[in-house]
């Protein structure tokens, strides 16, 4: 019986492997559409990027010009010199970093508890956990902050925090992490006398890096691109923090659009680096979903 | 327990007590110095206001149409990319995904710019096929469709992701056997992969309903609502409500309208597309 040899390349790009390979010409128009579409996502990208390297008296020219003819840095060094900016980059980096390593730790110690400790309580808790994962947070904006000024916080880094580090979400995901663990993995290091701390210390957090990378990265980006909640919280300038700023900026100067896209592009940078750092995470689908927001 | 201690006390403090208080709220007539019981007057008023009603249609259709546009797109790249090899995967779906890393905010200011009345992309593009200048976002006509289109042209990249991976672990042998037996791609789909994938289409139709049912960003940056509230959504009307007009029992009434009308929503996707599926 002749082995039927597999191409090593496909000058179409198809998975020599698939029951179902389109035809040659097929390939093709999947490529065509699969390009249109992309450009379609992109594009905006690139327009904000070729926008901020263009001089603010050739943004006010019709056509513009798709390709800046005289790219310069200025819109960034005014950027930069804006009151606060450097104060709003700051206030994000608090705000995503904190919440993201306190999430991480707490939701991976909850999510621990709902996964290996059955105790009283535990399966109503779960499903409290997956009612509020639907419960929007808008709904509940009005009320948190009337809490967060009844407690004092308004316009405190405290008050920007607290509130965003509930994460039923968060739970949910370690949870269904640490469930994977075989239980005998444990059941044995308790019988030589391991305390529930030490377990989960040394055997179950080093097993679940990969879910803590995940939930991790995915915590940062969605605190760092958050708005609504910093939107409401924050009063003074030197408290907002990017996203606000970004709006913040435009409000003050309505008419220097290299000036607005030069900010979007700063604010862009840190995110945009993460995700090509760490891109299989982004693209495995882990199937629990990627919240934004 | 001392596990769940640190998130339960947050949950408490964060979450269960303004959801208490939204619904205390919702009965009361709150001034700076004192409240009163005013029983269901706010629900009262929140079903009389005209502009809540406006604003929950703005919303349902925004919502409707994003989320079927949004969901189709994501499908057909997902359904185009399975039988392509991992480069070219991993090229496009870092391509689709780079716009859902960047803030929602970031996206409005570029499209805000590319709609621009006088200067923007989109007239210029326009132009070249003799079209004239349109005011995408101060049009009544087209601002809400303005906005609609910016959310499906650049959304979709974790749910490619999520419905690629759906796809790649359909078993081959039940695509040889459709082979076989002589079906043909639009059969397949049909019959072998759309089954198979129900359990994330249900996912995404849910979360991507409720999630954009709360769309704020995009209008408090774009349109502030207008013109003449033709983008005014549920959200955005209680953000006004609370935070410009200090109405706050008010905004809770109109909060729990939200929240009802979401968790009802949720409800209903589960029933008729949660059949046979496991959640």
């Amino acid at each position: 019986m002749v082995v039927p040899s597999r191409p090593r390349f496909d000058p179409f790009f198809r998975d020599p492997e698939h029951p179902v390979k389109p035809s040659a010409p097929g390939a093709v128009v999947i490529l065509v559409i699969l390009i249109v579409l992309s450009l379609a996502a992109v594009a905006p990208l690139y327009w904000m990027f070729a926008t901020s390297l263009t001089p603010s008296a050739l943004t006010v020219k019709f056509p513009p010009e798709l390709v800046p003819s005289a790219p310069t840095l200025r819109n960034y060094q005014e950027v930069l010199a804006q009151p606060n900016f450097l104060r709003w980059v700051l206030n994000s980096l608090v705000q995503a970093v904190s919440v993201t390593l306190v999430t991480v730790a707490t939701a991976s110690m909850a999510g621990y508890a709902l996964a290996k400790l059955p105790f009283r309580g535990s399966k109503s808790l779960f499903w409290l956990l997956i009612l509020s994962m639907m419960l929007p947070f808008e709904a509940i904006l009005v009320p948190l902050f009337l809490v967060v000024t009844r407690l004092g916080l308004v316009d405190t880094y405290l008050g920007l925090i607290l509130p965003l580090l509930v994460s039923p979400f968060s739970i949910f995901l370690m949870k269904q992490f640490i469930g994977t663990l075989p239980t005998e993995l444990l059941d044995a290091a308790r019988v030589d006398g391991a305390s529930e701390p030490r377990v989960f210390w040394d055997i179950v957090l080093p097993l679940v890096r990969p879910g803590l990378a995940f939930l991790g990265i995915i915590t940062f980006v969605a605190q760092w691109n958050s708005f609504v909640w910093p939107l409401v919280v924050t009063r003074s300038s030197s408290m907002r923090t990017l996203q606000v700023g970004l709006v913040l900026i435009r409000e003050q100067e309505p008419l220097f659009y290299g000036l607005h896209m030069a900010a979007a592009v700063l604010a862009a940078i840190p995110v945009v680096v993460i995700f090509f750092a760490f891109q299989k995470y982004f693209l495995r689908g882990v199937t629990v979903g990627a919240l934004k927001g | 327990m001392a596990f769940v201690a640190p998130q339960t006390v947050l949950f408490l403090l964060f979450f269960l007590a303004p959801v208490a208080i939204a619904f205390a709220l919702a009965f009361m007539d709150v001034r700076p110095n004192r409240m009163t019981f005013i029983g269901l007057r706010n629900f009262q008023r929140v079903l009389n206001d005209p502009l809540f009603g406006k604003a929950l249609v703005n919303t349902g259709i925004f919502t409707g149409v994003v989320v079927f546009f949004w969901l189709a797109k994501a499908l057909l790249i997902a359904y185009l990319l399975d039988p392509m090899n991992r480069t070219l995967q991993t090229f496009f779906k870092s391509a689709f995904y780079l716009p859902a890393v960047t803030s929602s905010i970031i996206i409005s200011l570029v499209w805000a710019w590319i709609y621009h009345p006088t200067f923007g992309l989109l007239n210029a593009f326009t132009s070249t096929f003799g079209a004239k200048p349109v005011a995408w976002l101060g049009n009544t006509d087209t601002a809400l469709p303005a906005l609609m289109a910016m959310q499906v042209i650049m959304g979709g990249g974790s749910s490619i992701v999520l419905l690629s991976a759906a796809l790649a672990r359909i078993p081959r042998d039940l695509y040889e056997v459709a082979v076989i037996d002589g079906a043909k791609r639009p059969t397949i789909f049909m019959r072998v992969i759309l089954p198979l994938i129900r359990p994330t289409l249900l996912y995404l139709v849910v979360t991507g309903t409720v999630n954009t049912f709360q769309v704020f960003e995009s209008v408090y940056v774009m349109t502030q609502g207008g013109p003449q509230f033709a983008t005014t959504t549920v959200v955005y009307r209680i953000y006004q409500e609370a935070f410009q007009r200090f109405n706050l029992g008010l905004a809770s009434a109109q909060a729990i309208v939200l929240f009802l009308l979401t968790f009802v929503m949720a409800a209903i996707q589960f029933r008729f597309l949660g059949q046979n599926v496991e959640y």
